[in-house]
């Protein structure tokens, strides 16, 4: 019996070059005659630029050129911005690679030089002088909206990029009637993605021929040749693209930036290899960022608890320019997500996109879902307190029942398949929820302050179909593809269109393949990252690359096998009706020892000699798969933590997570997703957060300044899983990369919350600093 | 003006002249080929740098070449020996201590030396001995897991 792959925690297929030093990443290339860029940055949130002296730069040891934006707006075009969100008043402002008249952010680039080495470029930034007469600067989104604040973009009224609405059933009836309704205004805060790897670029450009190799760390190396071509002018058949070892990316690694182009623009010019590598300071600086919202939120209900409508409005911190996906992530999908699992059936909000004076806003994991789930869940916590509910029971008074052939929601949404009150109740029963509340109550009474907290969330994965992403403004397809390619030994190549870079594909690919065409893991490489050798594709982000590329490739893989049963029916002189594929062979039914095996087909499929009439040589097959729907994971994740009230210091002491994210191909991995996806989460509401001050400068610049979760402070993270199939997708899988941090942020806040309750803190600004949960426990007890 | 160092990386010896100002780190990378230390950040906060210099774990980027100069140094490519992996390569394989690998060959490093002032630590023991590198895809849990395996399989050994 050949063993199943699906569903197994085999060990990574990528990790012996990862833990041997061997992998190579973009920084780690060399290439002769390869030469280095650094840029100059703005250091002014907002200025208009004036003379920019490069004499004594270029004089400077090893300096080969120095290039302005006035050297680089031929050769250059505007960044361009590829979600065009439609029906939202979109102004999308020029985003010029080079800032030749005015800086809009602590990054902006002004000047860009080219050196032998990368401590020759760093020494010549330092000497060119730049006039800037610094203009008034604002960074919060809702300040920026309002009347007499500073204009990022002269021609941007109001600094309103876009204004988008959804709106589904009758929210003017929810709230008349409700016999309930709770408000809140939640900052979610500025974060910053915090890649290990920083951004780098190195470009090769042969002049005579035209052809430029680009290695970049990017997450969607076919997005990043389209635009490319846009912005460097070099067609795409002129460009390859390398993502090689990419380290991390959760979202800032999908758009395109001004930095490889630059680099590119370099190369060309110089007809040298041109490598740069930003500084993590730069990265703070200049890679983009996520969240930034201010919200506010209200939810009418019924007294039972029963939630009838919510309403909110939403300024959406876009940054200084509008980044590659940007518009859709506060919009598509925020609001769309709103009615959450409960089916809420009245939602209206209102969002606005704003331009301020900082770095570029982007996607970063999660993107939208989990501001949308942090709203909800916490006003359902509200909800709770105001009518004396438990938390639990308010949740499964509201959660749609199971179902598994569609749940349509008022924005527009169908659910594939879900079991949330499944998923609540083990959550639940595992955590001892009842023995918590009543271990609770106990410590209370000594004057220890434990909290509780729930987030039960689904969420929207693997988006599709491509005509759903016209009519939703993204300029691009939204369909994966995938090729198999069976070589005459039996050893099988994978080539696809996403780009892995952490998420370990190359082992759950080979093990999608290993059972579908009967090799085994081993035995199948999986090739992504190159657009010179990969099909077209449009990467990896929005947990979509098993969601989408994985269907894809069962398809892919399925063609083969059924060209593979055609081959063995006729070596085995057999009708192909009665052949089947069992047991990881191509055997006639009823008769198992009268079978091929993979590699004999594949071996006859590649010599040709014998091949059953009208079917052509080779064993392979490709595909292209547009997803008829969205996936939609869920879960239920309970956070238990303890305040000092003398202190603020807030203790984070379990998590426990229920995820469904339908069949797991490696649960192992699926493991992983999730632990750091939840840590990524808890990090927001603990100790993340990007820091502007009122001139603009981003006081959190460097990893001293913002705080990232350290293995120290975070308890064991207990995983735990439901399993509900996804009715549309060819192999049930739903997509994990984001769920943990859509769920984990919100649930430590509602436990952080839980545990003020009985201080009478309503409210606090994330992240829960000692300082801030501190100064909020003195304000409500007025210091008793 | 240059300045000459003998510099022993994984047991052979490197005689270069190198500016002053030069990061260990950046001499290490620069050697041709041994780029599996990393550079995470410019602040000496990552820990994506760590080697060990004379068998102490240090962070190479916080580190000049010129003070290496007659040290050893081993990186993450001179840890397997004769092909065969240590036991903490072994460990964050089997135990999915890794994603994109980035902080890998410093988290390795790092646990070498917490080992080797305490051979059996303890979940929180390592948490706390880890402190100084920082992995932005694990969420650590599974690196605690390797360290424990990888200190098993030494105490067997
Ligand atoms: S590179 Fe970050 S600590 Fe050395
Ligand atoms: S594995 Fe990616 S940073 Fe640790």
């Amino acid at each position: 019996m050949a063993t199943r792959l699906f569903g197994s925690g085999i060990r990574r297929r990528e990790d012996p070059r990862l833990i041997t030093g061997s992998a190579t990443y973009t920084d780690d290339l060399t290439l002769p005659g390869m030469v280095h860029a650094a840029m100059l940055r703005s250091p002014h949130a907002h200025a208009t630029v004036g003379t920019i002296d490069i004499s004594r730069a270029q004089a400077s040891p090893g300096v080969l050129a120095v290039y302005t934006g006035k050297d680089t707006s031929d050769g250059l075009q505007p960044m361009p911005c590829a979600w065009l969100v439609p029906d939202a008043d979109l102004k999308v402002a020029t985003y010029p690679c080079i800032a030749t008249d005015t800086v809009r952010y602590v990054g902006d680039i002004v000047a860009v030089v080219v050196a032998e080495d990368p401590y020759q470029a760093y020494d010549a930034l330092d000497l060119i002088d730049v006039e800037y007469t610094a203009l008034p600067a604002v960074t919060n989104p809702a300040e920026a909206a309002g009347d007499g604040a500073p204009q990022v973009h002269a021609d941007v009224d109001k600094n309103q990029a876009f204004h988008w609405a959804v709106s589904g059933g009758d929210v003017d009836a929810a709230f008349k009637d409700a016999e309930v309704v709770v408000k809140e205004r939640i900052i979610q805060q500025r974060l910053i993605p915090n890649a290990m790897e920083p951004r780098a670029a190195l470009a090769e450009y042969d002049q005579a021929s035209g052809d430029l190799t680009l290695w970049n760390t990017t997450q969607n190396p076919h997005i990043l040749r389209f635009l490319n071509s846009v912005v460097t002018g070099v067609p795409e058949d002129r460009a390859r693209i390398i993502a090689p070892e990419v380290g991390g990316g959760f979202g800032s690694k999908i758009p395109a930036y001004p930095g490889e182009f630059i680099t590119v623009f370099c190369a060309k010019q110089l007809g040298r290899p041109v490598k740069w590598n930003e500084t993590r300071s730069e990265n703070y600086q200049a890679t983009t960022h996520g969240r930034d919202h201010v919200q506010e939120i209200e939810l009418a209900a019924k007294k039972d608890g029963t939630i009838t409508g919510l309403r909110c409005t939403v300024w959406a911190g876009m940054g200084a320019y509008l980044s590659t996906a940007a518009p859709g992530i506060p919009t598509i999908l925020h609001g769309l997500m709103l009615p959450a699992c409960y089916g809420i059936p009245a939602i209206k909000e209102d969002v606005y996109g704003v331009y301020t004076n900082t770095t570029p806003v982007e996607a970063y994991r999660g993107a939208g879902r989990p501001e949308a789930t942090f709203m909800v869940e916490r006003m359902v916590d509200r909800l709770a307190g105001e009518i004396g509910m438990d938390p639990a029971d308010v949740r499964k008074k509201n959660l749609i029942p199971a179902f598994d052939d569609g749940h349509d929601t008022v924005t527009g949404l169908t659910y594939d398949s879900g079991d949330y009150p499944t998923a609540l109740d083990k959550l639940l029963s595992h955590a001892d929820y009842a023995r918590l509340r009543a271990e609770q109550a106990t410590a209370r009474k000594s004057g220890r302050y434990i909290g509780l907290g729930l987030s039960t969330y689904v969420e929207m994965c693997g988006l599709g179909p491509s005509q759903v992403a016209g009519a939703i403004g993204f300029q691009g397809g939204l369909w994966e593809s995938a090729i198999v390619r069976v070589h005459p030994t039996g050893k099988v190549h994978v080539f696809i269109g996403t780009s892995p870079h952490g998420q370990g594909e190359e082992t759950t690919f080979a093990q999608i393949v290993a059972d579908e065409i009967g090799v085994g893991a081993d035995d199948v490489k999986v090739i992504h990252g190159d657009t010179d050798t990969t099909p077209m594709g449009w990467g990896t982000y929005g947990s979509r690359t098993t969601a989408v590329g994985g269907a894809a490739l069962a398809k892919a893989a399925r063609k083969v096998r059924d060209k593979a049963k055609v081959i063995a029916a006729h070596l085995l002189e057999a009708a192909v009706e009665d052949m089947e594929f069992a047991d990881g062979k191509y055997s006639v039914k009823g008769s198992p020892d009268k079978a091929k095996s993979l590699a004999e087909v594949a071996l006859m499929a590649n010599v040709a000699w014998n091949m059953p009439a009208n079917v052509e040589a080779g064993l392979e097959a490709s595909t292209f798969y547009d997803p008829p729907n969205f996936t939609f994971p869920f879960g239920a994740h309970l956070a238990v933590v303890e305040v000092d009230k003398a202190t603020g210091q807030v203790d984070l002491k379990r998590y426990v997570a229920i995820d469904d994210c339908g069949p797991q191909i490696n649960p192992v991995i699926v493991e992983g997703q999730v632990h750091g996806g939840v840590v990524q989460g808890i990090g927001q509401a603990l100790w993340e957060q990007a820091v502007y001050d009122d001139s603009g400068q981003l006081v959190t610049g460097s990893m001293l300044d913002y705080a990232l979760p350290r293995a120290g402070r975070l308890p064991e993270i207990e995983v735990l899983s439901t399993v509900t199939p996804s009715p549309h997708h060819p192999l049930g899988v739903k997509g994990i990369g984001e769920a943990g941090t859509i769920a984990s942020t919100v649930a430590v806040y509602n436990a952080v919350m839980d545990a003020l309750g009985p201080l009478g803190v309503e409210t606090i600004d994330m992240p829960f600093t000692p300082e801030r949960v501190w100064r909020a426990i003195q304000q409500a007890t007025k210091g008793h | 003006m240059k300045v000459p160092v003998n510099i022993t990386v994984n047991g052979r010896s490197y005689q270069r002249d190198v500016e002053p100002r030069q990061l260990l780190v950046h001499f290490i990378r620069d050697l041709g080929g041994l780029t599996g230390t990393k550079v995470g950040c410019d602040t000496s906060q990552c820990g994506s740098c760590t080697v060990l210099l004379d068998g102490v774990a240090v962070k190479s980027c916080s580190c000049l070449a010129v003070q290496a100069d007659g040290a050893a140094v081993t990186t993450i490519e001179g840890l397997a020996e004769q092909g065969t992996l240590h036991p903490l390569q072994e460990a964050f394989w089997d135990k999915h201590g890794l994603q994109c690998g980035f902080c890998t060959p410093g988290m390795i490093l790092a646990s070498h030396e917490l080992l080797r002032h305490n051979p059996d630590p303890s979940d929180a023991d390592i948490r706390h001995g880890l402190e100084g590198n920082l992995c932005r895809c694990t969420g650590y849990q599974n690196i605690v897991r390797a360290v424990r395996h990888a200190a098993d399989a030494l105490a067997e050994k």
